[in-house]
């Protein structure tokens, strides 16, 4: 896992006064902007896929188009003709159906990997996620582990209207049992996607679709088949010391846009990517507040009950004394998602938003 | 024989010690002997097995044995329950005996089951014993799940038990996911998935049933159809209660399911069905004494002499004993003796089950996940209650 870049952190000079944690973020952001070779987010989850079924026989997948269509979004691509038909199972269109059956054969000890075409149709499975899946490792008292991976593209895409484009991250990220994780580059991808299947209990993988397409550096490191991410474990992607924005999927990128316009104003803003919704690295948010003093949470879906309101309770229960500022919350509007591409773009956070919640933190008004 | 070996020796002592008197010397205790089933089989797109049974006196009389002892188990968490010793939902099977009894005969502990919550002595059946019931019942750490499941969430994943599910119908694609598994690992097992008339209705059956039927999973759905679900009779709630039919395109064999021979027969039959193509359903035709839970009196919806008249006429256990006093294999007085036995081995395992200690508070925080990094969980004052999840 982080071996390798622990050695690299050992024997890394100029950052002796560093934590081996901050080096190791330090060397990953490093190795990150060193440029070795470009990945699709897509060909990142393929990839991470295909060696996992490569290494565990028990891996297989399920799901709508994931096997001669393709995959809907490609990102199962090759997988059917490389594993064949035991491996890889195109369902018909039943998602409580193939979910329940998904869960079941992780009960007897199989590593499903179950691709909703959109997270947004995982609700019509939701009872297995929640009552099948999540709770029965504590009801049976750990006779009865589910080593399941739910995954699917989660939030908006583009015009794709209200049924299409909502985010869930908030609705299982609140149940225990669950894990959480929402990638944002081809790293975070790989590596979570490689431990979301290698782990012992049910995982909710999001994804964006909207990613798919983007490259991002990859290192050798990534590239490598062992290369995992660690789960719980969130990522500085940009360092800075006048306000913290965390951020997940692809509002990571919008925030990382927003540091660079507040950076050219004087503001220099450290970018957390969360990585890990459940279980989520308040340890790394607080280290961040306590630094920084001023607190921006930046996500896609809806404010109320979200992931930035459980972020700024814990934040202010923990790190009260270090706070500057109120903090303050940037998230999708409350309106289901309309169709009209200008009133779509009002109903999500744009970069500005971001600037604009920066600054207030910091008393700026312009 | 699979039924004598999970029960502990206690089993054999009265056994034998009934028998020291006269008839059923142990070297015939194997002889085969052929029952007839009370009622033949129906079919549905499928020829229906034979009405003739192969029994031994030794399955004979672990039948009554077995359902005796179920009985008595339920009967008693029926007065725990109002003793306020069992809290929350308790389901009761007694009446439907036969169903767990006669598919246990059928079948080896390789082969899975799954069923909803009304699931004591199933887990019974797979070998769970009366000590682990009563003290998940009472919400004790000797418990099958350590107190933490209740009545709802027994499991013995290490022969073949998966649950013990509350949410009806949800077992059900559960259950083809475990015959996903057996065909994906090459098993040559098969999956017992039950439900009742009640859930026999809902969507999630058929489209795990569509995808059993297309990957020719080795399934097999038994529906326990007692007639009512929850407080709602069959006929107000299907528009078809001929569930044996309604996988339409698959399969379906009609039992009567107070008897364990039918029972076990048809079993059988699923199960090489299964085996060599895919999956079928069987109907169980049976009966609950009880209502549906301990908070439901079951008599607002059925008429006491309907109950009466099901306990007169089809009580599982007494086609049993008619049915060894008729082979004499044992006498009236034989029989009672071995109730009584199974009275004081129930009235034992509570008292032990009382003796068992509540969970400790640290429990609260284990097995959230099978790995926890490490990470923090809070109670309900988040200052006050927090622990590190192993």
């Amino acid at each position: 896992m982080l071996g390798i870049i622990r050695q690299r952190v050992a024997s890394c000079k100029g950052f002796p006064a560093l934590t081996l944690e901050q080096g190791i973020r330090v060397v990953a952001s490093q190795a990150y902007s060193s440029n070795s070779k470009q990945m699709t987010v897509r060909d990142a989850l393929n990839s991470a896929i295909d060696e996992e079924m490569s290494a565990d026989p028990k891996v297989f997948l399920m799901g709508e188009e994931v096997g001669e269509y393709q995959g809907a979004y490609k990102i199962t691509k090759g997988l059917l003709d490389k594993y064949g038909p035991e491996r890889v199972y195109d369902t018909p269109i039943t998602e409580a159906g193939f979910a329940g059956i998904g869960v079941g054969a992780a009960y007897y000890g199989l590593k499903p990997v179950i691709e909703f075409m959109t997270i947004n149709f995982s609700l019509q499975a939701i009872d297995h996620i929640i009552n099948s899946a999540a709770k029965s490792n504590y009801m049976s008292s750990g006779q009865i582990s589910v080593p399941i991976v739910f995954r699917g593209p989660n939030g908006a895409a583009a015009g794709v209207g209200a049924q299409h484009s909502h985010c869930y991250a908030a609705w299982y990220a609140s149940c225990p049992g669950l894990k959480v994780l929402a990638p944002y580059s081809s790293e975070d991808a790989r590596g979570l996607l490689k431990a979301a299947i290698r782990d012992p209990d049910p995982v909710i993988f999001l994804e964006n679709e909207l990613l798919y397409g983007e490259s991002f550096p990859v290192s050798a490191e990534v590239l490598d088949s062992s290369f995992c991410v660690p789960i719980g474990k969130a990522k500085i992607e940009r360092e800075g010391k006048d306000a913290t924005i965390t951020a997940f999927s692809k509002m990571v990128g919008y925030a990382l846009q927003a540091a660079e316009i507040l950076a050219k104003d004087g503001i220099s803003a450290e970018v957390i990517n969360l990585r890990s919704i459940r279980p989520l690295d308040r340890a790394t948010i607080y280290d961040s507040v306590k630094k920084t003093s001023r607190l921006v949470t930046v996500e896609e879906g809806f404010a109320q009950h979200g992931i930035g309101a459980e972020i700024c309770a814990s934040v202010v229960e923990e790190c009260f004394d270090h706070l500057d500022a109120p903090i303050e919350r940037i998230a999708g509007t409350d309106v289901p998602m309309p169709y009209a591409a200008n009133l779509e773009r009002m109903a999500l956070p744009q970069v500005e938003d971001i600037v604009r919640a920066a600054k207030r933190a910091c008393y700026r008004s312009n | 024989m699979a039924q004598l070996t999970r029960r502990t020796t206690d089993l054999l002592k009265p056994f034998s010690a009934a028998l020291s008197s006269t008839r059923l010397l142990t070297t015939t205790s194997t002889t085969p002997i052929t029952v007839e089933t009370s009622l033949p089989f129906t079919g549905h797109k499928i020829d229906p097995p034979s009405r003739s049974v192969e029994t031994t006196p030794q399955e004979l009389m672990n039948f009554f044995r077995d359902m005796a002892l179920m009985r008595r188990m339920e009967i008693a968490a029926d007065s725990l329950y109002k003793a306020k010793l069992i809290r929350g939902f308790c389901h009761l099977y007694d009446g439907q005996e036969a169903v767990s009894v006669g598919m246990e005969a059928a079948i080896t502990k390789k082969d899975c089951i799954i069923t909803a919550y009304r699931d004591h002595c199933i887990f019974l059946g797979r070998g769970g014993t009366l000590l682990e019931c009563f003290a998940e019942l009472m919400g004790r750490k000797d418990g099958c799940s350590k107190g933490k499941g209740g009545s709802m969430h027994f499991y013995k994943k290490d022969s073949g038990f998966y649950g013990g599910h509350g949410i009806v119908g949800a077992q059900i694609p559960l259950g083809c996911g475990l015959a996903f598994a057996q065909k994906y690992s090459k098993d040559e097992n098969v999956t017992f998935a039950m439900y009742g008339d009640g859930a026999a209705n809902q969507g999630q059956l058929f489209e795990a049933l569509n995808m059993a039927a297309l990957w020719d999973l080795p399934a097999i759905l038994v529906c326990e159809n007692n007639h009512y679900g929850m407080g709602t009779a069959e006929w107000r709630a299907a528009k078809s209660p001929a569930y044996y039919k309604r996988g339409d395109y698959v399969p379906g064999l009609k039992a009567n399911g107070m008897d364990a021979f039918a029972v076990k027969q048809a079993c059988k039959f699923a199960k090489e069905h299964a085996l060599k193509n895919g999956p079928i359903i069987l109907e169980m035709d049976t009966y609950r004494y009880h209502g549906h839970s301990m908070s439901d009196p079951g008599s607002t919806y059925r008429t006491r002499d309907e109950i009466s008249g099901v306990r007169q006429e089809r009580d599982p256990i007494e086609r049993i004993r008619k049915l060894v006093l008729s082979h004499d294999l044992a006498t009236e007085k034989e029989l009672k003796d071995i109730e009584k036995e199974v009275r004081k081995e129930v009235d034992e395992a509570i008292a032990q089950a009382k003796e068992s200690p509540m969970p400790d508070p640290s429990e609260l925080f284990t097995n959230v996940h099978v790995k926890g990094f490490g990470v923090e969980a809070f109670g309900a004052d988040r200052k006050e209650l927090r622990a590190v999840l192993p």
